[in-house]
């Protein structure tokens, strides 16, 4: 086969186009909202966020909401939740954090098990298939997604200055706790939006892969987040073309290109990367004298 | 400027009933042992924590209203060093607050971060990862930032700490030429020598102000005692040299060994 046709003959079909768009547009928008989660530590906050989604989903399901409408306002609220408990807790934040994590998601699958009829859509939510998104789902995953990164792009400086130096940025006049809210918020917005593409279990790979692995490679916040998004991106593209050609679950394709990145930089990278270690201690040793 | 202030930390409190006044131009330090409360009052100046009770002015208003004109550096062990930014980004947030949402830094902020890292020492290392940064050199990339914020106001929690003798004279430099263009400097220490030397006022805080003055009360044993709860050895004639007993872990019972103290650690 030809290099054009492979590139060009899954465009040919509908499914491909939209997963490749939303598979885009997801990996994008939680590498950037992921730039914040590995620097402000909110990893478990994310897998957490994403599990107590489930029971929003099941309810607006059994309701006969819109599915969005329901996991949006269970991982928001949670997210948001877990930011006053850490605020005003006595108790370790992780410990919380974990006792939310899994009471949510319990309650998800008690309630789904409640549910007579085998539901494939509720299902689906659990692992992802970005490869049957509608055009209806498409279209809010691009409009909530621009909505997230204009807002995050927009404040990035003040997010930045909150995350580095909460304590100088309040004492200067930065709004530090309503940034935080906010920031929660976006953080369960983006992880409703992907959990189509890749499920819940694995969305959390999908905000912090990608920006942990830029962090291994470049020491400046705004490239950190643009190469984020870079490696997103290739990901997204290439674990779609992989799922379509050797048919294979698509959100795990992409999670493993993913994975697979990081763990080239973590050997290869100039800051962590082994065989670059030696060299470094060299240069560092060399501008000691 | 602070007026029978109580503070704390849940059912902790850490200040009791304080009062203090600082004149604009001061270059003063706050010293007393570990858990003194001399973080608490930078922070209640700052407006990073509320009084349970009394009233703070600061620069004539409510703690947090002038926050624009003042410039808190903290602890560097409240900073994630491994962070990426660099030297120049840091600095940089010094002028964040003065821009505002949705504005971004223009010739004019980076011609005065530019000035403020020339300040500290730092002019030539503005594209290096703060991580890679020395711990004196974290401090005066701390300092530019705050300078960058133009401030009347420093707020300086343990400034000088952990960092070698040549850091600590130029960092002093810098802060004694702030308060002599009138800012007011306000910065927490260990260190007694320093204080005594360097700076023009101290107060004494342990949980409560014990004394304020010139900074040459730094040498009256009987105060040092007070505030270091008799930790603190004096040798007789020798007004250059204190020993005090463990006073960075004195939260714990004394250790076995005192150890010396001067410039640095």
């Amino acid at each position: 086969m030809d290099v054009v046709g492979f590139v060009a003959d899954p465009l040919a079909y509908t499914f491909m186009q939209r997963g490749l768009v939303a598979a885009i547009l997801i990996g994008i928008v939680c590498a950037v909202m992921g730039t914040f989660v590995v620097l402000k530590g909110l990893a478990f906050i994310g897998d957490a966020v994403s599990h107590a989604a489930f029971p929003g989903l099941v309810i607006a399901f059994m309701l006969g909401w819109p599915l969005y409408l329901g996991g949006a306002i269970a991982s928001v609220g949670t997210a948001l939740a877990i930011g006053f408990v850490s605020r005003r807790g006595r108790l370790r934040f992780d410990t919380t954090v974990g006792v939310l994590f899994a009471g949510t998601f319990a309650l998800g699958i008690l309630l789904f098990s409640t549910i007579k009829n085998y539901v494939a859509d509720l299902l689906g939510y659990l692992l992802g298939n970005v490869l049957g998104i509608g055009i209806g789902d498409l279209v809010q995953v691009a409009v909530l997604g621009a909505v997230v990164l204009v807002i995050v792009i927009a404040i990035r400086k003040e997010l930045l200055y909150a995350t580095f130096d909460p304590l100088g940025a309040a004492a200067s006049g930065l709004p530090v706790a309503g940034l935080e809210y906010l920031l929660l918020a976006l953080l369960g917005v983006t992880i409703v939006v992907s959990i189509q593409a890749v499920g819940i279990v694995m969305v959390v790979a999908m905000l912090v892969t990608p920006a942990a692995t830029a962090q291994l490679l470049v020491v400046r916040f705004e490239r950190l987040m643009i190469l984020a998004a870079a490696l997103a991106t290739v990901a997204a593209v290439s674990g779609l073309y992989i799922s379509f050609y050797a048919n294979l679950a698509s959100g795990a394709s992409i999670v493993l290109i993913e994975t697979l990145f990081f763990l080239v930089a973590l050997v290869l990278g100039p800051r962590t990367g082994l065989l670059s270690n030696r060299a470094a201690r060299r240069v560092a040793a060399a501008e000691a004298h | 400027m602070i007026d029978h202030v109580t503070a704390g930390y849940g059912p902790v409190v850490a200040l009791a009933d304080v009062s203090l006044t600082v004149r604009a131009g001061a270059l003063l330090a706050v010293i007393g042992p570990n858990g003194a409360g001399k973080s608490t009052l930078l922070k209640l100046i700052a407006g990073l924590l509320k009084p349970d009770s009394g009233a703070i002015t600061v620069l004539g208003a409510a703690p947090g209203v002038q926050a624009h004109a003042v410039a808190y550096v903290p602890q560097a062990e409240a900073v994630d060093w491994d962070f990426p930014v660099t030297v120049g980004e840091v600095a940089m947030m010094g002028r964040y607050a003065r821009l505002g949402f949705g504005r971004w830094p223009g010739r004019r902020d980076h011609e005065i971060v530019d000035a403020a890292l020339a300040k500290v020492g730092m002019a030539g290392q503005v594209d290096r990862q703060v991580g890679a940064l020395s711990g004196g050199q974290r401090r005066r990339v701390f300092l530019a930032k705050a300078i960058a914020a133009e401030p009347e106001l420093y707020l300086l929690d343990e400034p000088v700490t952990g960092v070698d003798a040549t850091t600590q004279e130029e960092l002093m430099d810098v802060l004694e030429a702030e308060a002599r263009a009138g800012k007011t400097v306000i910065a927490s220490t260990h260190d007694l020598m320093n204080a005594a030397q360097r700076f023009h006022e101290v107060a004494f805080v342990n949980g409560r102000i014990v004394a304020t003055g010139p900074a040459s009360l730094v040498l009256d044993r009987d105060l040092l005692s007070d505030t270091y709860g008799g930790h603190v050895l004096v040798l007789p004639g020798d007004t250059d040299h204190l020993f005090l007993d463990d006073a960075h872990h004195h939260d714990q019972a004394p250790g076995g060994e005192p150890h010396f103290h001067e410039g640095g650690r």
